[in-house]
């Protein structure tokens, strides 16, 4: 966002902002701010508040320590060679933002939008989540600094990743599932907002991705960035050079943004997000919303989304819930019209035949919603060759997902079950094509071998 | 001319306030909800919003959802609300679009704003759309001559008043209460305080009440204050309780009373 103000004191410490969105929140045709009157005010709130904030020397001390203290912020590089090889052998790094307190890349926004939120005076933050991530971050940030929180989740969301319920629960949030519409993130993000519009004079959104009405999108985005910020450091530290391409899994998107931002105006980088393919894009039963949607309006911002002919938003399918959802953030569609970055879709069974690679070759459980990524890499390694360097963010790690990806791989009752044939990268995974005790893909040849 | 604020008007040398009612198209079906439609205009609604089935409707609360869900799964559009629009007109009320703006934005604005005129309706009203957003469809109403309904709510700063009512015609929904639609047992004093305020920044557009009003008695009490009474999930209520057409027709002779009382 380009701001008409002076510097202020912590704006020299701050990394140059992208040239969007405009004042307005505008991303070329996308963005701005489709909400009920009723909001207005509380987002112009946020807006001025937030501004004030993130270029106050005393905000950004606390917030940098939070990240260091708190989340174990830097994350580290991790290259994974066993992995790259069967990914055309192109070098692959790794983003651990696994390796956060919480699990996952979200703990970087709730910690900003919570200092916020204490900023404003409210005592009560609410969000929405798919995964449970977000609603797991945002549990942990409002007990950390005395605020009450309710969580919305999808009642399919809640099953799905039951664990996170229960953790969210520990924390001492109040989860509502919720059983409206298609009982996934989508509409946990309605019943978020209509929480914000009746109860707006003591509670605060914290918003998980970069998307939502202005200011959501750019405010996530730069509390997302020192991904990308990191990143770009470490890995011209490490190798002397740019990655090639740097790829990120697409839900809403903040993980994406926040490996891309630090990358955009670096010409020769590839920035590639690969969104859920589900059943795969042409079985109309996915969640890939650049790849298969049009433009339209939801939730608060224009957008890509996925719609039929009467501006219904239709239902999205991906066996990662954090991915399921038929929007995604007012930057990446834009990004995707200028042509700076690139997405594509990845099925339910090329991220678990990943999942299973990179368990099984780096002993690392990633998240569902990260498998997409490597599930991209493994292809865009292919197309690119050895010389190749990716940078892939491993937004998140998978402790959630084992209940899913051993229902995927059929691995409750392995005992009697004789071991076979390990997974050949070559096919789709079916039911019980990985055993519990047979190495998969982790046989040094390659599929390129 | 704006139809709307010409029918208002009329209310209003009468001494009283308008009805305006709220149904969405579609529930239980097509043809069953224009006959509802119908009968609240034979009940005496003065203006019928009709509301344009949604599948994410953020500002409605669970009884308008649970009604347009069902429209929205039987694929219900835009091309049955002009069926609609040209009913409520025939049965001499005035008809005026009710929806969330994707449907609108989907369908085009242009278009829309073609096939809403040829069918006879007055305008639309567009609950998640600020003026600020809304170059496509300030343009294409006024060069059909349609009027445009933005929304105002108690939170809603001088200035920003002062902004959304420049861009209305018609009136000025004003949003009671902070929340989504649904009933209310009290209607609180926040409604008359944003009526004030709104007439203050606009002292010639109809300004009419919206949001939580369910019976003739607490029609009466916004009358006292407001140009116009909307009244959305009483009227769906009717619908979902199985009351239909009769229902709805009785409910519109009860809050006919209350704006007269
Ligand atoms: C680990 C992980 N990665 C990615 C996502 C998708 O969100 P986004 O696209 O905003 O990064 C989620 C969402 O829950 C997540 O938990």
């Amino acid at each position: 966002m380009t701001t008409t103000s002076p510097p202020q004191p912590g704006e020299r410490l701050l990394p140059a902002r992208p040239g969007w969105p405009d004042a307005t929140g505008h991303f070329g045709i996308f963005g701005g701010r489709f909400v009920p009157e009723a909001l207005i005010a509380a987002l112009d709130e946020l807006t001025e508040a937030y501004e004030a904030m993130r270029v106050d020397p005393v905000f950004l001390a606390e917030f940098d320590r939070l990240q260091r203290e708190y989340t174990g912020r830097p994350s580290p590089i991790t290259e994974i060679e066993r992995f790259a090889e069967h990914a055309g052998r192109a070098r692959i790094l790794l983003k651990r933002e696994d390796l956060n307190h919480t699990g996952s890349h979200k703990i970087n926004n709730v910690l900003g939008q919570a200092l916020l939120t204490k900023r404003i005076g409210k005592s009560r933050v609410i969000a929405e989540t798919g995964a449970g991530q977000h609603g797991v971050a945002t549990a942990t940030a409002a007990a950390l600094m005395g605020l009450s929180c309710t969580v919305y989740m999808g009642e399919e969301d809640t099953r799905r990743q039951a664990l996170n319920v229960a953790r969210m629960r520990l924390l001492g949030a109040e989860v509502i599932p919720v059983t409206t519409g298609s009982r996934t993130l989508k509409d946990a993000i309605n019943e978020a907002f209509r929480d914000w519009v009746t109860n707006v004079e003591t509670t605060n959104y914290v918003f998980g991705t970069v998307a939502g009405p202005h200011p959501f999108p750019a405010m996530v985005r730069d509390f997302q960035r020192v991904i990308g910020d990191e990143a770009r450091e470490q890995v011209l530290e490490r190798e002397g050079r740019l990655p090639d391409a740097v790829l990120a899994c697409v839900g809403g998107g903040s993980n994406a943004i926040g490996i891309f931002t630090a990358f955009v105006p670096d010409d020769g980088v590839r920035l590639i997000g690969l969104e859920a393919g589900g059943d795969g894009v042409d079985t109309g039963r996915h969640a890939a919303t650049i790849t298969g949607g049009t433009p339209g309006v939801l939730h608060g911002a224009r957008s890509y989304l996925l719609q039929d002919d009467n501006g219904q938003t239709i239902e999205s399918h991906s066996i990662s819930a954090g991915l399921d959802y038929p929007g995604v953030g007012p930057e990446h569609s834009y990004l995707h019209d200028i042509g700076r970055a690139e997405y594509r879709a990845v099925t339910d069974a090329e991220a678990m035949e990943a999942f299973a690679l990179l368990c099984r070759t780096e002993g690392i459980i990633p998240a569902i919603e990260s498998a997409h990524a490597l599930a991209g890499a493994m292809v865009v390694g292919k197309e690119l060759g050895p010389d190749a360097l990716l940078l892939v963010n491993l937004s998140g790690r998978g402790d959630k997902d084992v209940e899913t990806a051993s229902t995927w791989f059929g691995l409750g009752d392995r005992e009697e079950v004789d071991p076979g044939p390990g997974l050949d990268t070559d096919q789709q995974p079916t039911e019980g094509a990985i055993s519990n005790d047979e190495a998969v893909a982790g046989s040094d040849a390659g599929d390129e071998a | 001319m704006s139809r709307l604020a010409e029918r208002i008007g009329t209310a209003k040398a009468e001494g009283r306030a308008a009805l305006i009612a709220y149904l969405p198209v579609g529930y239980p079906d097509v043809d069953v909800s224009i006959a509802a439609i119908t009968a609240a205009v034979e009940g005496g609604a003065d203006v019928v919003e009709i509301g344009v089935p949604y599948s994410d409707p953020g500002m409605d609360g669970p009884v308008i959802q649970q009604a347009v869900d069902v429209a929205v799964r039987a694929g219900v559009g835009m091309r049955d609300v002009l069926r609609a629009v040209e009913a409520v007109a025939a049965a001499g009320a005035v008809p005026v679009v009710m929806s969330y703006w994707n449907p609108i934005e989907r369908y085009g604005a242009e278009r829309f704003s073609t096939d809403l005129a040829a069918a006879g309706g007055a305008g639309a009203i567009t609950p998640d759309l600020i003026p600020d957003e809304a170059a496509d469809w300030l343009a294409a109403s006024e060069k059909h001559d349609l009027d445009r309904v933005f929304l105002v709510a108690p939170s809603s700063t001088d200035a920003r008043l002062a902004s959304t009512t420049a861009a209305c015609r018609g009136f000025v929904y004003a949003a009671s209460t902070m929340g989504v639609t649904g009933t209310r047992a009290t209607v609180g004093d926040a409604a008359e305080k944003l009526v004030a305020r709104t007439r203050q920044a606009a002292p010639d557009l109809a300004v009419c009440v919206g949001l939580g009003v369910s019976n003739g008695s607490q029609a009466a009490e916004v009358a006292a204050f407001a140009d116009g009474v909307i009244v959305g999930s009483a009227y769906v209520r009717e619908m979902l309780e199985g009351r239909g057409a009769d229902g709805v027709r009785a409910l519109s002779e009860d809050l006919a009373k209350g704006v007269r009382s």
